[in-house]
C-alpha cells in the first residue's frame, strides 16, 4: 500500500479544530479588547511575558498557535479548491509552509523568553 | 445506447450558490481564513514579545487602528461559527455508546458548550 500523509494531515486538522472551537473566540474577544482600548491594565508588556516565560505557558501557547495553524492550513486547501482553484498541490505547499513558518517563528520565540 | 454520457454542468467557482445547505457548508471552510489570520496575527505579537517592551507596544499600537478593530470584528465572528458548526456535529463525529444505547446527541453538544463556556471565562479573567 502506497504511503499517505492524511491520517497526520486529518489528525492535525481534527485536534486543531477542536482546540480552536474552544479557545480561539475568547482569544479573538481579548484582542479586540486590547485593539479598542477597552482596559489599559490588559495586555501589558508584563503580564503577558509572565505567562510566556512559565513553562506551562509555553506549553498552552505553542499547543494552541501550533494546532490551530495546521488546522486552518489544511481546512483553507479544501476551501480554495471548493472555490475552483485546482492547483491543488501549490496551494498545499504554500500553505503548510506557512504553517510551518509559523510553528517554527512561535518555538523560537518562546524559547528566546525568560 | 448512447455512445456520449451526460454530464451534467457544475460551475466550478459558483457551485454553493445552489442550495443553502452549500452555503453553510462554505461558510464553515472560509472561517478557516480568520482562524488562520488570526493565528498568524498571535504568531507576530509573540515573535514582538520576545524582542522586548518596545517592540511588543508598536505591535500593539498597529493593532489598536481601525482594520485591527474591524480585522478582530471579522474573526470573532468566524470564530464563534466555527465553534458552533464544529460542536454540533460531535454526536456525528464521535458517538458514544453505552450498551446498547447510543448517548443522546444533545448531551454531547451540551457537554462541548459547557466546557467551551468554561474555558472562554478562564481565558477571560486571565486576560483581564
Amino acid at each position: 500500500m502506497a504511503k499517505s500523509n492524511k491520517p497526520i494531515v486529518w489528525g492535525l486538522f481534527a485536534a486543531g479544530g477542536t482546540v480552536t472551537a474552544f479557545i480561539t473566540p475568547a482569544l479573538v474577544l481579548l484582542t479586540l479588547f486590547a485593539a479598542m482600548r477597552f482596559a489599559p491594565t490588559m495586555f501589558t508588556y508584563e503580564s503577558i511575558h509572565a505567562f510566556a516565560a512559565n513553562w506551562l505557558g509555553k506549553v498552552i501557547i505553542f499547543g494552541v498557535i501550533t494546532l490551530s495553524l495546521w488546522h486552518a492550513a489544511h481546512r483553507f486547501r479544501v476551501t480554495l479548491y471548493d472555490f475552483g482553484v485546482r492547483a491543488d498541490l501549490v496551494v498545499a505547499t504554500i500553505l503548510y509552509i506557512i504553517a510551518a513558518i509559523g510553528t517554527i517563528s512561535a518555538f523560537f520565540s518562546l524559547l528566546s523568553i525568560h | 445506447m448512447s455512445s456520449k454520457p451526460y454530464i451534467r454542468e457544475v460551475p466550478k467557482t459558483s457551485w454553493f450558490f445552489r442550495q443553502p445547505r452549500y452555503m453553510r457548508y462554505m461558510a464553515r471552510e472560509v472561517t478557516s481564513f480568520f482562524i488562520g489570520a488570526f493565528t498568524l496575527l498571535l504568531v507576530v505579537g509573540l515573535k514582538r514579545l520576545a524582542e522586548g517592551p518596545e517592540a511588543f507596544q508598536s505591535f500593539l499600537d498597529a493593532l489598536r487602528g481601525p482594520l485591527g478593530v474591524l480585522f478582530c470584528v471579522a474573526a470573532l465572528v468566524a470564530a464563534i461559527y466555527h465553534s458552533t458548526s464544529w460542536f454540533n456535529v460531535t454526536p456525528q463525529a464521535m458517538p458514544i455508546q453505552r450498551g446498547e444505547e447510543f448517548l443522546p446527541g444533545k448531551m454531547i453538544v451540551g457537554a462541548h458548550y459547557a466546557i467551551w463556556a468554561v474555558v472562554s471565562l478562564i481565558v477571560l479573567i486571565m486576560g483581564i
